[in-house]
């Protein structure tokens, strides 16, 4: 067994955009297993903190800490971006691409991605150019490429925030099949019913700051903050 | 009218008769030119894509000269290299003035570029597509670059052609480095420009005729090359 990166600490740590704070201070221990969901209004800084502990973004001030040596960190983590990035190849290429880096055969890597697709339930041609997919098909490429390197650490940014309802349930069958193999996924929505759905802890942000942290049960109990009370009794109003 | 007629006329009794001097200084155009093409694709074509992608102090500078450079006047060139390569000049010793070699230099630093800079504008764009991803997939900067140039490949050809276009109709640099010797450095343009100062028309039109056939069949000929891959759609 491989030694893991997990924990990641970050302490104190800060972000400044353009002379302004978009998040922190931020004290936060990312370890153990299953499922964080990221939740809070727009603008709370869900977005910046995931960039943040993948390593997209500067820190302005604080430290953030990964176990390990530097090609083994940026490895052993993937990213799901809100909007998936399509590469201008085909649908099964753009999945191996990662195992390409890696320097496997074009060969290995596309058997390897056309696993991965079924995986994720991508049923199209995937021979067919990346970007004639459909919203929900591009966010299945985008996680099917995220989890070809069989991550430890698994971030997604509202990977479900434009999918219908089926395309949604398919995507958190996947997420919940990537936990339990052993993958720790970090994620955000504001889809208070995902959350429920698939959340082991919940992490609730406002105005950049991380105003609470908790189990799923103790969180929707009775979440002690009114900012969280307000957004998920929003959320829940007809 | 009566001249243009004649040109065309005369041009496809050349081609057709394979006419020994029109298929001489035909394929010496092309291997000039395809030589400096590649040449300044292999410097041109990475550059841009290296000043795409890196950000370093002087990459402002860079720019703005690359930009210059693409409007340097192509005489100039020549006039410059032709220095270089007379035999009191710094690189005299290698006896490369008045041949192809020379042409070549010359036609490489009027279109490198060009090159690079047609390619700096299309990498850009595709590294603004793909940054986020690259970082997070741990690309190595060369894998990056690597990447940048495959899926960029299309817009890639699309400068060196450009390069192409400008070096084969370029007259001004070679006539002054290469001297237009016959059997030695005539080539389809010095050729056309030696006709119409004698005068002959016909032929001048003639090589012209077949100077632009034979930039269209290029173009034609990678076009229908990356046509036919497969992901033809991007
Ligand atoms: N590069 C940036 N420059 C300026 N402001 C930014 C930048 N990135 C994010 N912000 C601001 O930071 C705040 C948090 O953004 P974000 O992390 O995207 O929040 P969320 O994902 O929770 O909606 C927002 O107010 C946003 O406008
Ligand atoms: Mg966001």
């Amino acid at each position: 067994m491989v030694s893991p990166i997990l924990p990641l600490t970050l302490e104190n740590v800060e972000l400044r955009r353009q002379g302004k704070r978009v998040l922190g201070p931020v004290s936060y221990t990312l370890d153990g297993e299953g499922i964080t969901i990221v939740m809070g209004p727009n603008g709370a800084g869900k977005t910046s903190f995931l960039r943040c502990m993948h390593g997209l973004e500067r820190l302005s001030r604080g430290r953030m800490q990964w176990q390990g040596d530097e090609d083994r960190i940026r490895a052993r983590q993937a990213f799901v971006f809100q909007t998936p990035i399509l590469m201008r190849r085909s649908v099964l290429d753009c999945i191996a691409y990662p195992l390409i880096l890696d320097g496997l055969s074009r060969r290995e890597a596309r058997k390897a991605a056309e696993r991965e697709a079924e995986i994720v339930g991508l049923k199209v041609t995937l021979n067919a150019p990346a970007n004639v997919l459909s919203g929900g098909e591009r966010q299945k490429l985008a996680l099917a490429r995220a989890l070809i390197r069989a991550p430890e650490v698994l971030f997604l940014d509202e990977p479900c925030a434009n999918l219908d309802l089926h395309s949604t349930a398919e995507i958190e069958r996947v997420l919940a099949g990537a936990r339990d193999r052993g993958t720790r996924i970090v994620m955000s929505t504001h889809n208070v019913g995902q959350a429920r759905r698939l959340a082991d802890d919940i992490l609730f942000l406002s105005d950049g700051r991380l105003i609470e942290t908790g189990s799923r049960d103790v969180f929707f109990a009775g979440p002690g903050t009114p900012e969280a009370r307000a957004h998920i009794n929003g959320d829940l109003l007809p | 009218m009566n001249d243009i007629f004649e040109g065309l006329t005369q041009a496809a009794r050349l081609v057709v008769t394979l006419d020994a001097d029109l298929a001489e200084i035909t394929l010496r155009s092309l291997q000039v030119t395809v030589t400096a093409t590649l040449i300044a694709s292999a410097i041109g074509l990475p550059l841009g894509a290296w000043i795409a992608v890196n950000r370093f102090r002087l990459r402002r500078i860079v720019i703005v000269v690359l930009n210059a450079l693409m409007g340097l006047p192509p005489v100039v060139v020549g006039l410059v290299v032709y220095v270089i390569l007379s035999r009191s000049g710094p690189l005299g010793v290698l006896g490369l003035l008045f041949t192809p070699t020379a042409m070549i230099i010359a036609q490489v630093i009027i279109i490198t570029p060009i090159i690079a800079s047609i390619s700096h504008q299309a990498i850009r764009e595709l590294w603004a597509d793909y940054h986020d991803l690259l970082i997070s997939l741990h690309a190595t900067r060369r894998q990056r670059i690597a990447t940048l140039l495959w899926d960029g490949r299309r817009a890639l050809m699309t400068a060196s052609l450009a390069g192409f276009g400008r070096a084969i109709g370029e007259v001004g640099a070679i006539m002054i480095v290469g001297g237009n010797i016959d059997h030695a450095t005539r080539v389809l343009t010095t050729a056309i420009a030696l006709e119409t100062g004698k005068g002959d028309f016909g032929l001048a039109l003639a090589l012209g005729f077949v100077l632009i056939a034979l930039a269209i069949a290029v173009n034609l000929a990678l076009h229908v090359l990356s046509g036919t891959e497969r992901g033809s759609r991007w």
